[in-house]
């Protein structure tokens, strides 16, 4: 009878969390792809909030945490109201924070803290240039050796540099390699899983060819 | 039974948890509304069932829809950014739920109503900024003078033959200055007779500046009309090296960054001779000793904590200067003027946060100032000439002047509920003052004036929502020169009339001991008071990132100011009173747009100023010397990225302001004006450019600025006022030292790039 309880258990136990582990991919699977078909400011914010309803669901996976930052930033992005950006940001910010600690020293979290800094800077650009601007840059170049692999650091220096004046050190010259850089690098990568970042493919390419 | 059970307990949470799943399939929908306040629908909020999956977002009219498939008591959240989490417990038995829940607007700084009347404010963070740091030391009037560039805002006067800032009908005196926190004496050059002096400190060691043209807060006071406070820089980006040569100074610096980047510090020494610039450009005066200024200061700067920073800032200068003019009680005599100045301010200050609530702000300084100043009467060979008769007997004479000052103040902040706060704290300044005169008549006449100032204040901010604030305030002093004590009330109140626009309402009444001066040159007074103002402002603005506009009207009454007492022309004194009134009233405007041309930053100030006073020696309530009626200034720049350089302009217009010759009319036994004029209106028209030869590229070792301006370009006449001779019946005309000033300079740095200043400048 005993022998019999603990096997009964242990089979619920394992069917509850091989039940919860395939729910977890399930959802974000089904959020990943609303996410990279969504089209407006308010669809990206509405995602935002499914990826921390899952993240402080699950509470120890960092995915999803770093999606529910990553797509309030570019919810900031899109609503383009430079008034709330300090509001998107620090609202990213705390999501980030969540990720960062339970999966520290990632090279696509160190992306997504140069992006929140982006943000932050847009707002009075003259005035905080020089706070942020240094942060944009270090998180940057420690993505790149978090994981030599990753590319996605490269189209963001690549993006920040073709999105900056010519005579201001940027511009499609200095661009441009960083971008051939980073589209090598996304033929070569392979996501760690399904659910995994993969994204700013297209993104780099069509960068890239506003220079050809 | 007892023996039965036991093993059919662990069962039952396996059978509910069985149950669960059975009841997995079974949905139940949940819908609703999310609105504010006022009843407004809130789009974007998230709603929630706590450590779930399920929820939702609300649409454009608030509403919100979904299923779950969660059973029994839950906790339903609802967030949104700007509102309180709200939290509520539900429970699902399968029938459809519908929920509207009213969000609580969370106190936030960004959408807040901040008080601004009476302030205008230059910072990095703040949203209420109407000047940022760069713009103080890319106005083309300005020189790289922190009060030149307030000069440009409404509120301040024109006035260019002595220093300080003149605001809303107030005496330069009336304002004072104050870095991290503590008090400033002699925060600009010694005074020479009609030259104004600069500011004695660098702009870019401030990061914060705030002018207010009235009803400051209460943890400042002694200042009549208007507080300039003034915030160090932390700690630097990185180490670099410094070198500048101009037209008029060499300068060295070189500022060390800790490899953990938690402390720093810096030593910067500055050489300033005019003799180049006065070679060129002509003065009117004749300087027979060329000014000429060492300058050097040392900082460090220590993150205490992850919230606390140490900061020291300690600057030394000697200087001398001589310039002499023609005599104007003579057609021969000459009259010259030579001063000496030693000045040395140490300034200490921590700011650090102590546990969650609270903040502490502590600063410290001490300076001390000698100032030795000669003036003699000499014929054409610039030889002394002894003269036994008035009026020429007593224009020999030295003086020596020695000033101390050790401050310290401690705030304590309270953060309350939203963005509530109170301050309190206390401060304690020691005065030491004295003046050896010597002349003709007295040798080494010394007098002392010492003072042991003390002041306790609160002063608490009370959001009452987040579009209604107040700022209500109060403050105890004590001076034990004047052995008298006051208690001053200050109020203020800003309500958020629209998304970007808010209106403010101050009063304060602010109160100032008499200068220094009356209480060293001997003069007769019994029972001195202190000087009153009272504030009344009301102002109206509307802030976007592109545009700023400010309407601000003001009525200031004036008592008790100081009136000065004698029965001849002499200019001797016998003994001054309390008598003096008077009042400002008047209306300034304020336009910034950064963004109708393209490239194009330009700000508007006009003030309108009527205001009178009877006070020292004047025979009645006129308006006086120092107030232009009408002042308006434009201030344009322009970023050119091709030739990578900026041009600045700045255009001033001032109307006349009214000079009087007061002098003492024996038969009716007291002053009268004898003759009175006003000036010609001020027009100056003045242009910088700044040119930045390596900007954009990044892997330069050096970043070079190249700095050329030009003040009173058209060389329009200037007159500041008029000059009287002791028997009325000659005046001279107050004139700038040039007509025209010129200035070239090279600034290089090493190590640290300083394009991003002026490539961000312009995005």
């Amino acid at each position: 009878m005993k022998k019999m309880f603990i096997a009964v258990l242990s089979v619920a136990i394992a069917a509850q969390g091989f039940g919860q582990s395939e729910k977890f991919t399930k959802a974000m699977t089904a959020a990943i792809a609303k996410w990279d078909s969504a089209k407006t400011a308010d669809d990206m914010q509405s995602i935002s909030a499914t990826f921390e309803r899952i993240a402080d669901a699950e509470k120890t996976q960092w995915l999803p945490y770093y999606y529910a930052s990553l797509s309030q930033v570019i919810y900031g992005f899109m609503k383009n109201d430079m008034a709330n950006n300090d509001a998107f940001a620090s609202k990213a910010e705390a999501l980030l924070t969540k990720a960062d600690g339970l999966q520290p020293d990632n090279s696509e979290i160190s992306c997504v803290k140069s992006m929140i800094a982006t943000m932050r800077m847009l707002v009075n650009p003259q005035a905080r240039w020089q706070q942020y601007g240094a942060t944009i840059q270090t998180e940057l170049e420690n993505a790149k050796k978090q994981d030599p692999a990753n590319p996605r650091p490269y189209y963001l220096q690549g993006q920040n540099l073709r999105n900056t004046p010519e005579q201001f050190g940027g511009g499609c010259n200095s661009a441009k390699p960083l971008l051939e850089e980073a589209v090598k690098k996304f033929e070569a990568f392979k996501p760690a899983s399904a659910i995994a970042p993969s994204w700013g493919k297209a993104e780099a390419e069509k960068v890239l060819a506003t220079c050809k | 039974m007892k023996y039965k059970l036991q093993p059919m307990l662990p069962i039952l949470p396996l059978l509910v948890l069985l149950l669960s799943f059975l009841a997995g399939s079974a949905q139940t929908a949940v819908s609703g509304k999310i609105k504010d306040g006022k009843g407004r629908p809130i789009q974007g909020a998230s709603i929630t069932i706590k450590d779930t999956y399920d929820g939702a977002t609300s649409d454009s009219l608030g509403a919100f829809q979904f299923k779950t498939t969660e059973k029994g008591e839950q906790t339903l959240l609802v967030t949104s950014i700007g509102f309180k989490l709200h939290e509520q417990k539900i429970i699902i038995a399968g029938t459809a739920l519908r929920f509207d829940v009213v969000l609580k607007q969370e106190p936030n700084e960004l959408t807040a109503v901040t008080i601004t009347a009476g302030s205008f404010e230059a910072s990095d963070t703040k949203r209420t900024t109407v000047l940022s740091p760069i713009d103080i030391v890319t106005t083309a009037s300005a020189n790289a003078d922190v009060t030149g560039a307030l000069k440009t805002l409404p509120g301040a006067q024109q006035v260019g033959e002595s220093e300080g800032l003149f605001v809303r009908g107030g005496t330069a005196q009336e304002t004072k200055v104050f870095i991290d926190g503590t008090l400033v004496n002699n925060f600009f050059f010694s005074s020479v007779p009609d030259i104004a002096q600069r500011g004695r400190f660098s702009p870019f060691i401030f990061k914060g500046t705030v002018f207010s043209a009235g009803g400051y807060s209460a943890l400042y006071g002694q200042a009549l009309s208007s507080a300039l406070i003034l915030e160090s820089v932390d700690l630097p980006d990185q180490s670099s090296a410094s070198v500048g040569v101009s037209t008029v100074a060499l300068n060295a610096g070189f500022q060390k960054l800790s490899k953990k980047k938690n402390a720093s510090w810096g030593v910067n020494y500055n050489y300033v001779n005019l003799i180049a610039s006065f070679a060129l450009i002509k003065q009117r005066p004749d300087n027979f000793k060329i000014p000429e200024f060492h300058n050097a200061d040392f900082n460090f700067r220590v993150k205490t904590s992850k919230t606390g920073i140490l900061k020291f800032y300690g600057y030394f200068n000697y200087n001398r200067l001589g310039v002499r003019r023609p005599d104007i009680d003579s057609t021969i005599l000459k009259n010259a003027f030579d001063l000496t100045n030693f000045n040395l301010y140490g300034n200490l200050s921590w700011k650090e946060k102590l546990g969650k609530k609270w903040h502490l702000y502590l600063g410290a300084s001490y300076s001390t100032n000698t100032d030795k100043i000669g003036n003699e009467l000499q014929d054409q060979h610039n030889q002394v000439v002894t003269a036994a008769s008035e009026p020429y007997d007593t224009k020999s004479f030295q003086v020596k002047q020695y000033g101390d000052l050790a401050t310290i103040k401690t705030v304590l902040e309270r953060r309350l509920y939203g963005l509530s706060a109170i301050r309190f704290g206390g401060e304690y300044m020691y005065f030491t003052d004295k003046n050896d005169f010597t002349n003709k008549y007295t040798t080494s006449f010394i007098n002392e004036a010492d003072d042991h100032f003390k002041a306790a204040f609160a002063e608490a901010d009370v959001y009452i929502t987040n579009d209604l604030a107040a700022k209500i305030g109060g403050r105890f002093e004590h001076s034990s020169i004047m052995e008298k004590t006051n208690i001053v009330p200050r109020v203020s109140l800003a309500y958020k009339v629209g998304s970007k626009s808010q209106a403010s309402l101050a009063y304060g009444i602010f109160y100032q001991k008499p200068e220094k001066d009356y209480f060293l040159r001997g003069y007769a007074f019994n029972d001195l008071l202190y000087t009153k103002a009272t504030h009344y402002i009301a102002n109206y603005q509307k802030v976007s990132k592109d545009y700023t506009l400010r309407i601000e009207g003001f009525y200031k009454k004036y008592e008790h100011l100081i009136k000065t007492y004698g029965n001849n022309n002499s200019g001797i004194i016998d003994s001054i009173g309390n008598d003096g009134f008077g009042d400002a009233k008047g209306i300034e405007l304020f336009w910034r747009d950064r963004k109708t041309l393209k490239n194009v930053d330009y700000w508007i100030s006009y003030s309108y100023l009527d205001t009178k006073r009877d006070y020292l020696n004047y025979p009645y309530a006129i308006q006086p010397n120092f107030a232009a009626t009408h002042t308006a200034s434009l201030v344009v720049k322009k970023f050119v990225t091709k030739l990578k350089t900026q041009f600045n302009g700045s255009y001033t217009f001032a109307t006349g302001r009214p000079y009087y010759n007061i002098r003492y009319n024996n038969s009716a036994g007291k002053f009268l004006i004898a003759d009175q004029g006003k000036t010609i209106a001020y027009n100056s028209l003045s242009f910088s450019v700044n040119y930045l030869p390596n900007i954009g590229n990044p892997k330069a070792k050096r970043f070079a600025v190249w700095v050329f301006s030009v003040n009173n370009v058209l060389g329009s006449d200037q007159i500041f006022g008029y000059n009287y001779s002791y028997n009325g019946l000659r005046k001279d005309p107050i004139l700038p030292t040039s007509r025209r000033f010129f200035f070239l300079g090279c600034f290089l740095s090493f190590g640290v790039d300083r394009s991003d200043d002026v490539i961000n400048s312009n995005l």
